[in-house]
């Protein structure tokens, strides 16, 4: 009995500390929970990327199920979703905010001429106060918020196209039908 | 069992300082960026590296902001001293920082249920460690002089004693 115990016992510990290890080589540290889920984004106005003569501020999208998408010319990451959102825009699945952080104007202008434009309008967030504001630590972001303005789910990284079908698109159905 | 106390004791009051230092307030690192509006006030400028000593870079995840060259670093370093010279307290700043990135910036995460096992876990593990050792040392004085020699064996050590050099 005892001599089972000096055995079982240490198996044990083995056994448990494989499976935490086991499930840490699946999980990314670098998604980091934002604790902004559930919160109500940011208040924010910026000037747009198109004329900076005109501002734009987050309440212009009140009652509209939008998303925000953090991206920028430097960005390689961006260019990995940049189709996706080329195609959500094509189809009108829902609107693209652009927050272009960080970024050029000039650059950010031929960027979007190079790869095609899928947003509603890009505001520029060139010292990137509201990115610190959303919470924005690595480019790409992408939030998506509700009619009442409150962000629901935020994407870290490239949108890939599972992400959409699996996770974006079901909750932008949804938040529409409420 | 007085010393084992004593040990016990010792190894708390050894992990509370060891808890009490703060993450690395190593010197900023120099780079060309780095030219950040430093408030004139020392005791301000103290206050910043001390805060972004203690908050974590999410960019590169080892660093603190303090230490970071990374550009939201830079970024938040900024801040900071934004924040520091728009009168905020220390507390205020760390809850700016959590309300937009979670406890994750903290290097000493607050207590509560979720981080319950983190700050526990080490004590309960000591705690583990001492029942087993006190078991194993009891079952082994036990052995050692506790137990009354039986019949069998008092005639084998008389045997022994008695010095014929014969075995068996």
């Amino acid at each position: 009995m005892k001599r089972a115990l000096v055995f079982a016992i240490p198996l044990a510990i083995f056994v448990v500390l494989a499976l935490f290890l086991l499930r840490g080589l699946g999980l990314n540290p670098r998604e980091v929970p934002s604790p902004l889920i559930g919160k109500p984004a940011p208040q924010f106005q910026l000037k747009q990327l198109a004329d900076p003569a005109v501002a734009f501020s987050g309440k212009d999208m009140a009652g509209k199920v939008w998303l925000l998408n953090v991206w920028a010319s430097w960005c390689v990451a961006c260019r990995e979703e940049h189709p996706l959102l080329v195609e959500v825009a094509r189809k009108n699945l829902v609107p693209i905010v652009g927050l272009n952080y960080k970024d050029e104007p000039a650059d950010a202008k031929a960027w979007l001429k190079q790869f095609g434009d899928p947003y509603s309008l890009s505001v520029t967030d060139r010292d990137g106060r509201v990115g610190i504001d959303f919470g924005v630590y690595g480019v790409p972001e992408t939030f998506l918020i509700d009619k009442a303005g409150v962000i629901r789910l935020k994407q870290i990284g490239p949108i890939t196209p599972e992400a959409w079908e699996k996770k974006i698109m079901p909750m932008v159905r949804e938040l529409e039908k409420a | 069992m007085k010393s084992l106390l004593a040990v016990i004791v010792f190894l708390a009051a050894a992990g509370a300082a060891v808890a009490q230092q703060p993450a690395s307030p190593g010197a900023p690192a120099e780079t060309a960026k780095e030219a950040l509006p430093t408030p004139k006030d020392p005791v301000a400028a103290k206050r910043a590296v001390a805060l972004g000593a203690e908050l974590r870079c999410l960019v590169c995840q080892n660093q603190s902001i303090e230490e970071s060259n990374a550009e939201l670093a830079v970024d938040l370093r900024r801040q900071i001293r934004e924040l520091i010279s728009q009168g905020k307290t220390d507390g205020e700043i760390i809850d700016y920082m959590v309300a937009r990135y979670g406890d994750f910036v903290l290097y000493r995460p607050p207590f509560k249920a979720t981080t319950a096992l983190l700050w526990i876990g080490p004590f309960l593990l000591l705690l583990v460690g001492i029942v087993v050792l006190r078991r194993v040392l009891a079952s082994r004085r036990e052995r050692a002089d506790d137990r009354p020699l039986t019949e069998a064996e008092r005639r084998e050590a008389e045997r022994l004693l008695a010095g014929t050099g014969k075995t068996k």
